[in-house]
């Protein structure tokens, strides 16, 4: 990391650190914010909150590793998340997969190599009823066929 | 989303309801008698446990502490599980009017709203929503006029992590740290949320509450069955013409609702998501109701052409990576249940394993530190003893009926 964005990293935790209180309880909502805008939370972003919350750095990374959804290295500008569980399953989830697999030409598990998507599985998305489901990133689509998959990510910037 | 509130219809939950309806009569009632209201009403938590909801709130109301909490669990995160969705989505005004009642009578200014990340999409709407509360004072300083009465709601994304939705490791997560369950006792009624009294409800048992201090107990409990008392959203979802949620009175046989969802040659019925049981066609005629069938409410449904074994895999697959790891028979219990499935899948198994693995499996029941690995075996259970011919006779190992 360049020594201005170290900077301009360490102002953002300040900033989300007085929008939230200095508190223990705002750690994951700061994770949260930084995740969001960065796609992940690097190592020095991790020491910067560790130290403007007067935790132990460890202690950030060990809640980061818990959570699926925050990260410590980057992944790609745009998180796909296809639904692994069962109903998405029964309702042609492979298919998508190996359609988007095909499209984006990298596996699922892996970045694109113009770092654009990241693909991965997810969990029941509770959409089971208009399955299969994918999210990219923040937005959830639905009733997904293999065709309709493709189209979506193609749209994405 | 679609939004399909029109074509709805129940009997207790998607019904006509104008919001701060019962936040206005609430604060005319005394504390008391709102939970003699919910006793009378024989509600029980609809996140699953289906622990008593008067017991829980009395005992919270009896607490002694000047900062309480109210937390509405929206971590919905049981794979087939939908209907909190649809309530958040469709029916907000029921599900917070609940969360300010129950700020009410337990005494609590604070209430918190744990959406999981996957549901990010309904911050704003929700956030608008909340808004919406506050001008027209169900929200704020002296609501609805009642002096002292004072209630603030916000919302906290949750990152992923399934076991975050059992309510100790929820609060563990609100608190900032990794969602690990906790020992209880102490329970989180005395000790909660940043160790203060603390209320955990699902979505559906709060709006429930709005319903039953618009009607009265009495009402409510002339829906359902004697102990299961209301009415149930059941999330369905596989093989059917018409998935979707539905509200339907407790005691429901499952014959009936395949009819509902117009569901052809279905060959299994998995009741209560991934970490329920799942009955063969012998068993169609149970009542979903606490005292024969309990459930959460979610039910996939599978036809004759689809494979019990693949079925398995996946919610064990499910579990080892949605275990949180923090105790030993759930942690290793379900790489070694999963690690059977596989065997037996490869036809590469000896029967006296597999009654070793169930055995195994009733020990995680009694041993697991939370619901997570008491439950997960659930499945490996009910599946291998209610499909055994299919999985274990017919396959002759290796091509396993295929
Ligand atoms: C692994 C696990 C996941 C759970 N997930 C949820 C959930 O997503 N929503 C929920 O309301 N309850 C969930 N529960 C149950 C909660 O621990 C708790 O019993 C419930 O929120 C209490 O509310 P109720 O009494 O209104 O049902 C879960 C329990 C376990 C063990
Ligand atoms: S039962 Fe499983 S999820 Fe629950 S505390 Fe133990 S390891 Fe964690
Ligand atoms: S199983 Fe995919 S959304 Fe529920």
């Amino acid at each position: 990391m360049l020594l201005v964005e170290k900077n301009a990293m360490t102002e953002e935790i300040e900033a989300l650190v007085e929008q939230f209180g200095k508190q223990r309880s705002s750690l994951l909502k700061i994770l949260h914010e930084i995740q969001k805008k960065h796609r992940h939370i690097p190592d020095f972003a991790q020491q910067e909150i560790a130290r403007l919350l007067d935790i132990h750095p460890v202690e950030v990374y060990s809640v980061i590793s818990f959570y699926a959804f925050l990260n410590t290295e980057p992944k790609g500008r745009n998180i796909v998340r296809v639904c692994q569980s069962i109903t998405c399953d029964l309702q042609g989830k492979q298919a998508v997969c190996n359609a988007i697999e095909r499209e984006i030409g990298c596996k699922f598990g892996e970045t694109s190599k113009d770092k654009k998507f990241h693909l991965e599985f997810a969990n029941c998305l509770g959409l089971c009823d208009i399955s299969p489901a994918m999210a990219v990133n923040e937005k959830v689509y639905t009733n997904l066929t293999p065709e309709k998959a493709v189209q979506i990510l193609n749209q994405v910037k | 989303m679609e939004n399909k509130k029109s074509e709805r219809s129940g009997k207790v939950l998607f019904t006509k309801y104008t919001r701060g309806e019962s936040i206005n009569k609430a604060v005319s009632m005394k504390r008391d008698d709102i939970l003699l209201e919910i006793k009378e009403s024989k509600l029980r938590g609809r996140g699953g446990a289906g622990f008593p909801t008067s017991t829980k709130w009395m005992l919270t109301a009896a607490a002694r502490s000047e900062d309480k909490y109210v937390v509405c669990n929206a971590d919905e995160g049981e794979p087939g599980t939908f209907k909190d969705r649809v309530l958040l989505l469709e029916y907000p005004e029921l599900v917070f009017d609940g969360m300010v009642i129950a700020g009410y009578v337990i005494g609590a200014k604070e209430g918190i709203v744990y959406l999981r990340g996957e549901y990010e999409y309904m911050l704003f709407p929700l956030l608008d929503y909340i808004q919406g509360m506050r001008d027209d004072n169900l929200l704020g300083k002296n609501i609805c006029g009642k002096e002292g009465f004072d209630f603030e709601i916000s919302i906290r994304l949750g990152n992923g992590a399934y076991v975050c939705g059992e309510e100790t490791a929820l609060i563990e997560s609100l608190e900032g740290h990794r969602g690990e369950a906790r020992n209880r006792p102490p329970f989180p009624v005395t000790t909660g949320f940043m160790g203060k009294p603390t209320v955990v409800n699902n979505v559906e048992t709060l709006a429930c509450v709005a319903k039953i201090v618009e009607k009265g107990g009495e009402w409510f409990k002339q829906h359902g069955t004697d102990k299961s008392t209301g009415s149930k959203l059941f999330s369905i979802s596989g093989d059917c013409k018409k998935p979707g949620v539905y509200e339907l009175p407790w005691g429901t046989t499952i014959n009936e609702l395949l009819k509902i969802v117009e569901a052809e040659n279905t060959k299994a019925v998995q009741v209560g998501g991934a970490s329920g049981v799942c009955l063969n066609k012998t068993q169609f005629d149970r009542q979903l109701a606490y005292e024969d069938a309990a459930t959460g409410g979610s039910i996939i449904i599978f036809n004759e052409n689809r494979n019990m074994l693949h079925v398995l895999k996946n919610f064990m697959e499910f579990f080892v990576e949605e275990s949180c790891g923090q105790c030993t028979p759930c942690r290793i219990g379900n790489t070694k249940l999963l690690e059977g499935v596989r065997m037996i899948e490869s036809g590469n198994f000896t029967f006296a394993y597999i009654n070793q693995l169930k055995e195994l499996g009733k020990t995680m029941q009694v041993a697991s530190k939370c619901g997570l690995g008491q439950s997960s075996p659930n499945p490996f259970i009910s599946i291998l003893d209610n499909f055994k011919d299919e999985i274990l006779n017919k396959g002759n190992g290796g091509t396993n009926g295929r």
